[in-house]
């Protein structure tokens, strides 16, 4: 159990790549991290500094109250799940389990006792005997979660750990990785492509991108209260509407649209003034959008008249694209697929609204939850 | 890897299409000759001059009892076997049963002693980072355009008289390598034979490890394994197909090696001389023995498919499987 700091970090590669830039983390003890990034952000980059496998070019790192910068892997005293597994094939799952053990040159009686143990938290008595050759992803990956836990490190550093799992698999070790990590404690930095898994696991998340520090906060926070334009995208699905705007009083311009704002939106965030007669970015979550007919009262702030270009029904919800003519704002992800062409949003409606494409609709807005970002520095107006 | 429109595929592809039979037939053409070797080791020395191969079924007239004769010099009466019964007694002038030995001898450390060298040294260069990996393992590989006839005498002269180096314009002179008074014996082979068969190692099973998935060996950093305990239960047991496959090459090479051999056991007792050394002096001065050729040539090829078989189990396909996914 441990704390692990990172201190003003900075990893350059030989070839002059600065791939992290001045992070700065703290994870407490016992807490779930979970970093989330598009990809090259430079989330595993962090994840093998803290394992010690990729060289520390500049800044402090802190496991409990050691600097590590130099110690080796296997005296840091961590566990790391890699994305592959990398499970050595030509063992048995008891001996993958406790090759780090019988390194560490434990006696065999209770090498054996805490395989067993970590074998029985996981549902891995039956496949003890077997290689990994002979068992399923699910399997796998929980053999690989088992050399971690039977060590019983100070921190468990974990790399995408699911992405090679089905859908659904990959839904059940999710909860089963949370769970698992509440009841043993153990401080653990997961690495993660997917906001769903961030949001869902983690008691913190730090979003990173080209390598800088975006913001770290609890999920909700951060679905609430994103920093800047790119994490108000990243978090979130279908992501977030990011589109240029014009304020003049409070009458919010959106192309052709004029959203008229209520005065609790400005006393919400005060800044918002500095933007009157200015253009603003504003960010329109899709669970704020609804059919007007079918919005409860209190929820219509204010309505759009547009046309539907496409549904996707979901059953407990309709994905709904619609047009919308003020331009939008690209948010900077790299891995987002832009499919909705430029001037276009999504707003995700009760499944009891029956609007097919090509309709024209009436939307409404839930201005109370709007948000706004400066058009220069693309952070959040508060 | 799977790109359907190369050149090794599509010549691939053509071959599956050959039919069965033309295989067969191909076949049948290629083992015609060592067929012809293996019947006419059967046959007595006249029978082997007087006819083809393919008139063994004319043989009856012989008393084909098994085991050896007793009078080898008994006119009509010649044992199926009697040119084994020859060739691997310890006759001074008939027999190779001692150079089967040498050969072992020689092949079996020249096999072993290259592979132990060389899967340390290629685990370094694909998994240790130091200074200078990159020239090095170039220079190392480099030396495999090195023909081998070049270093042939320098090796010999530094085997029996050591290396000495004057240094110009004094009297003094440096020893680089004391006289081990290796050549005539074995030593000098296998010396010889590891030497050239490192470059060649080294590539080999380097290129086998560094394939290897990485996260293998970080994994096995993080549960906290040195550079030792990786390489010999991870890197060593995963590494297996490519280490059988250069045995079996390596085995076949110094098994039938004669020219290294004949250079460096120059001087030294028959006892010595390996079986393709033995094989070449066995017809004798006047030829008297030159039936027992194709019995010396199934003796010598005989232990080069023990150890291929022996060893094929190895080329386990599918080693890493359920290492790592993707």
């Amino acid at each position: 159990m441990a704390t692990v700091t990172l201190d003003k970090i900075n990893k350059v590669y030989p070839n002059g790549f600065h791939a992290i830039h001045d992070l700065d983390l703290e994870i407490a003890d016992t807490e779930f991290l979970v970093l989330v990034g598009p990809s090259g952000c430079g989330k595993s980059t962090a994840l093998r500094m803290i394992a010690g496998l990729e060289e520390i070019s500049g800044g402090e790192m802190h496991i409990g109250d050691n600097v590590v910068n130099d110690v080796e892997p296997k005296d840091r005293d961590i566990a790391m799940v890699f994305q592959n597994y990398a499970l050595y094939p030509h063992m048995t799952v008891r001996d993958n389990i406790g090759f780090a053990l019988k390194l560490a040159k434990t006696p065999k009686a209770e090498i054996d006792a805490q395989v067993e143990e970590a074998a029985r938290i996981l549902e891995l008595t039956e496949q003890l005997g077997k290689r990994p050759g002979q068992l399923s992803g699910g399997q796998r990956q929980r053999v690989a979660m088992g050399r971690a836990i039977v060590r019983q490190p100070s921190a468990f550093l974990m790399d995408e750990p699911l992405s090679n799992l089905d859908a659904k698999l990959r839904v059940q070790m999710r909860a089963e990785i949370a769970r698992l990590q509440r009841d043993l404690g153990v401080t653990t930095v997961y690495v993660t492509h997917d906001q769903v898994e961030a949001m869902t696991m983690g008691d913190r998340v730090c979003v990173l991108k080209d390598g800088y520090l975006q913001q770290v906060d609890t999920p909700q926070n951060l679905y609430d209260k994103p920093d800047n334009v790119f994490v108000a995208a990243f978090i979130g699905s279908p992501s977030m509407n990011l589109n240029e705007g014009n304020l003049a009083g409070t009458t919010l311009t959106l192309g052709s649209h004029t959203i008229e704002l209520s005065a609790d939106v400005f006393e919400k965030r005060p800044g918002l003034r500095q933007f009157d007669g200015r253009d603003v970015i504003v960010g329109i979550r899709p669970e704020d959008l609804e059919d007007a007919s079918l919005a409860p009262e209190e929820k219509k702030g204010a309505t759009i008249a547009t046309t539907c270009t496409l549904t996707e029904a979901l059953g407990s919800e309709i994905i709904v694209h619609f047009e919308l003519d003020a331009p939008r704002v690209d948010a900077g992800d790299p891995d987002a697929v832009n499919d909705l062409g430029e001037y276009a949003a999504v707003g995700r409606f009760d499944p009891r609204s029956r609007v097919t494409i090509g309709d024209a609709i009436e939307i409404a807005v839930n201005t109370g939850n709007l948000h706004f970002f400066d058009p220069q520095s693309r952070s959040a107006v508060w | 890897m799977h790109d359907n429109n190369s050149l090794i595929d599509r010549i691939y592809r053509r071959l599956s299409n050959v039919p069965m039979w033309v295989m067969w037939g191909i076949v049948v053409i290629w083992t015609i000759p060592s067929l012809s070797l293996f019947i006419n080791s059967f046959r007595s020395r006249t029978r082997q001059r007087d006819s083809g191969f393919w008139e063994f079924v004319r043989d009856g007239d012989r008393d084909y009892q098994f085991g050896c004769p007793e009078d080898y010099n008994a006119p009509d009466l010649f044992h199926m076997i009697e040119n084994y019964c020859m060739v691997l007694s310890n006759d001074q002038s008939s027999g190779m049963l001692s150079s089967v030995i040498s050969s072992l001898a020689i092949a079996v450390p020249s096999t072993i002693i290259p592979i132990s060298i060389a899967s340390f040294a290629a685990y370094a260069f694909a998994w240790i980072d130091f200074k200078g990996r990159k020239p090095l393992f170039i220079g190392t590989v480099a030396l495999l355009s090195i023909p081998l006839q070049v270093a042939l005498i320098p090796l010999l002269i530094m085997y029996s008289g050591g290396a000495h180096f004057t240094i110009p314009f004094t009297e003094r002179t440096l020893t680089m390598v004391p006289d081990f008074a290796l050549a005539g014996g074995p030593w000098a082979v296998v010396l010889t034979h590891t030497g050239f068969a490192m470059p060649f190692a080294i590539f080999l099973l380097h290129n086998y490890m560094s394939s290897l998935p990485g996260e293998l060996i970080e994994s096995a950093r993080v549960d906290g394994a040195d550079h030792f305990s990786t390489f010999v239960r991870l890197v060593l047991p995963l590494s297996v197909p490519a280490i059988a496959a250069f045995a079996i090459f390596q085995f076949l090479w110094t098994w039938n090696d004669y020219l290294i051999a004949v250079v460096m056991l120059n001087g030294g007792t028959p006892e010595v001389f390996p079986t393709t050394q033995r094989i070449a002096n066995l017809a004798g001065d006047f030829g008297e023995y030159e039936h027992l050729l194709t019995a010396g040539a199934f003796v010598q090829a005989f232990v080069p498919l023990v150890v291929f078989f022996s060893l094929q189990r190895y080329f386990v396909r599918g080693l890493l499987a359920g290492s790592v996914k993707g």
